[in-house]
């Protein structure tokens, strides 16, 4: 598989990170790195971390140490809207959309940072502005096709069941037409098929834009399957790093899930 | 003809971008402007004018300021007298200090002078939120209030402490200072709030408008997707009392002629907040339909009793008046937040797929 999905040169590079709120250690001196165009799950039981690690590499938290390379410049601290400059996108663990918004608005929003036309233009409303606005349309109403939710474009999303919520959000992320997307549990609380639709999305995204993307997921089926690679943390550290098959038979990873005792 | 957009089918997006997407709605709009434009100039009298329809669209204007800010970004403000207040007196102080400055102009400039005093007290906005956030509002109010009536040189030191619109005209016409008809300051009223109105619908439309609401909705989830909440919350405060200061200016030169700054008392802000509510929050029909709602209901309370032959004082009046307002906030507040507008938009949506809800 690897071979044929020609994965490149290390995308971004997560060195030494410490991460603490007041007292509680988040996350301890882990490592990890992504590569161009592959799919790496970050998996581990409740509480390990891996949340706190997204919010790291987008600039939500600051980390107390370590570096983070991304697109080959090193920092540690950045603002959430730099990073998403940079090419990185995400969707939430608890879904945050913009529920007063239709399902269009809400993935045309993913666009504004390559909305250039001054609200001078906006005000009016022709020439450049409309043009534009045609334009991001367009490209929106393809992430419309290619997710099938062209039947709810004008609902407000905060009345969509959480499942498609979950799609119009991963919409909104991929609008962005990201370098690097990270899904936080996109398949949490979904039944059997849209799980299966979400997988194939996912799959597809990677697979035709070449997006590289990071995963957290418990459904351990779900990340056999599309991941390439396998970070595993656990109370904040990480206890195993490599392809799926080899993860899944480490003695550390099975002890973690089954609880057994640390130390 | 009936309501609905069953069978209109838009072949491409700019048809369905445009801003009146529907027939109908296109219809009724042109039918809005030729009664704006046309019936109502031939056929209102003075006192319609002056006191209703003309107060009805500065307070529309300043209720669609407040919405950009309120119902958009999600950030409240009570200090929409304030930025009002602003614009009344740099208009006066522009008209007076260059009389040769078109009307239009010193209008449009009170608008900036008071979007740059809305950016200022918007920054506390980047800060803090909700009910914290009103308070610091609160206070631009008070202390502008303040400032205008302290400081001498806004009212041209004139003893009495009012300002005055001068005497100035427009294609021949007086439209401001004693000698204007009302027919012409609703003329001019009516062109600056058609068209502002115009705009404020295109920008909730574009991306500015879509950055405001992103931040009203869900902070985080915007600032992960590159929206600055700086840049939106900021420019939401200017663009709002960009329009608070043109509704202050036209209070002055189009409708009033002469006030003192009690004119833009808390009062005001608060008048203009219901407006807001009642008419729905992020709507800019909405803020049209409140001012129509808060300017109408004191006039009927004066006016029905009499009809029907019995005579109300004037205090019970004002009391119901107050009741009134108070039940509908409450009401609105809790069970509609969107306002009359999102009950016209559940009625139309009924009409549409009537007979046939499925
Ligand atoms: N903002 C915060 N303030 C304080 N503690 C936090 C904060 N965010 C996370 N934590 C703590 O950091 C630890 C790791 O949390 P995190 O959300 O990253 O876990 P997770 O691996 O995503 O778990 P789950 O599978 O339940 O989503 C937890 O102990 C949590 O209580
Ligand atoms: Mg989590």
């Amino acid at each position: 598989m690897t071979e044929t999905r020609n994965i490149g040169d290390t995308l971004l590079k997560v060195d030494n990170i410490s991460l603490s709120f007041g007292g509680v250690k988040a996350i301890t001196g882990v490592s990890l790195e992504i590569r161009e165009r592959e799919i790496c799950a970050i998996i581990g039981p409740n509480g390990a971390g891996k949340t706190s690690m997204l919010n790291v590499i987008n600039g939500f938290y600051h980390p107390q140490e370590g570096t983070i390379t991304f697109g080959g410049e090193v920092r540690r601290k950045m603002r959430p809207h730099l990073a998403a400059q940079g090419g990185i996108a995400r969707t939430f663990q608890n879904v945050a959309l913009f529920t007063g918004m239709s399902t269009l608005d809400n993935i045309m929003t993913g666009r504004n940072l390559k909305m250039k036309r001054n609200f001078l233009w906006q005000a009016i409303n022709i020439g450049p502005a409309r043009k534009e606005e045609l334009e991001h349309r367009e490209f929106v109403e393809r992430i419309i096709d290619f997710l099938e939710i062209e039947a709810i474009r004008k609902t407000p999303v905060g009345r969509l069941p959480y499942g498609l919520q979950k799609r119009v959000e991963l919409g909104r992320a991929l609008a962005a037409e990201p370098k690097l997307l990270l899904l936080d549990e996109p398949m949490a609380g979904m039944n059997v098929e849209e799980k299966e639709d979400m997988c194939r999305f996912i799959l597809d995204t990677n697979d035709e834009f070449g997006t590289t993307i990071g995963l957290i997921e418990h459904d351990m089926g779900v990340v056999m399957d599309l991941s390439d690679h396998v970070v595993v943390l656990d109370h904040g550290e990480k206890i195993a790093d490599g392809v799926p098959d080899v993860v899944r038979a480490d003695q550390n990873v099975i002890d973690a899930y089954l609880g057994v005792a640390h130390e | 003809m009936l309501y609905r957009e069953s069978g209109q089918y838009k072949t491409n997006y700019a048809d369905d971008q445009a801003i009146f997407p529907l027939k109908q709605d296109r219809w009724l709009m042109a039918i809005a402007l030729v009664v704006a434009f046309v019936v109502i100039p031939l056929t209102s009298s003075e006192y319609m004018l002056q006191a209703v329809i003309i107060p009805f669209l500065i307070f529309a204007l300043a209720a669609i300021g407040l919405n950009l800010l309120a119902g958009y970004c999600g950030q409240i403000s009570l200090g929409t007298g304030g930025f009002m207040a602003v614009g009344a007196y740099a208009a006066y102080k522009l008209a007076t200090s260059f009389p040769d400055l078109n009307m239009i102009v010193v209008f449009l400039l009170s608008g900036v002078v008071a979007a740059f005093v809305g950016i200022m007290f918007g920054i506390p906005s980047l800060r803090i939120k909700g009910f914290y956030l009103a308070v610091a509002t609160l206070a631009a109010q008070f202390f502008l209030q303040w400032l205008f009536n302290k400081v001498a040189w806004f009212y041209n030191y004139n003893p009495s402490g009012t300002i005055t619109a001068p005497p100035r005209e427009m294609f021949g016409f007086m439209i401001t200072g004693p000698a204007a008809t009302a027919e012409a300051r609703y003329m001019i009223t009516l062109v600056v709030v058609v068209v502002l109105a115009l705009v404020a619908k295109n920008l909730t439309r574009g991306h500015i408008g879509r950055s405001w609401m992103a931040i009203r909705d869900m902070d985080i989830a915007a600032e992960i997707i590159g929206i600055r909440p700086l840049h939106a919350k900021l420019s939401a405060f200017a663009i709002s009392s960009f329009y608070c200061g043109v509704a202050g200016a036209l209070f002055v030169f189009t409708w009033l002629g002469s006030v003192e700054t009690e004119a833009f008392a808390i009062t005001v802000s608060f008048q203009v907040l219901f407006m807001v509510i009642i008419g729905g929050l992020g709507s800019i029909l909405g803020s049209f339909i409140g001012a129509a709602f808060i300017t109408a209901v004191p006039i009927l309370l004066t006016n029905a009793p009499q009809f029907f032959g019995f005579n109300m004082p004037i205090d019970l009046q004002k009391h119901f008046e107050v009741m009134i307002f108070g039940v509908l906030i409450i009401f609105f507040v809790i069970v509609e937040p969107h306002g009359l507008a999102r009950l016209w938009q559940i009625a139309k949506e009924k009409l549409r797929l009537w007979p046939f809800p499925y």
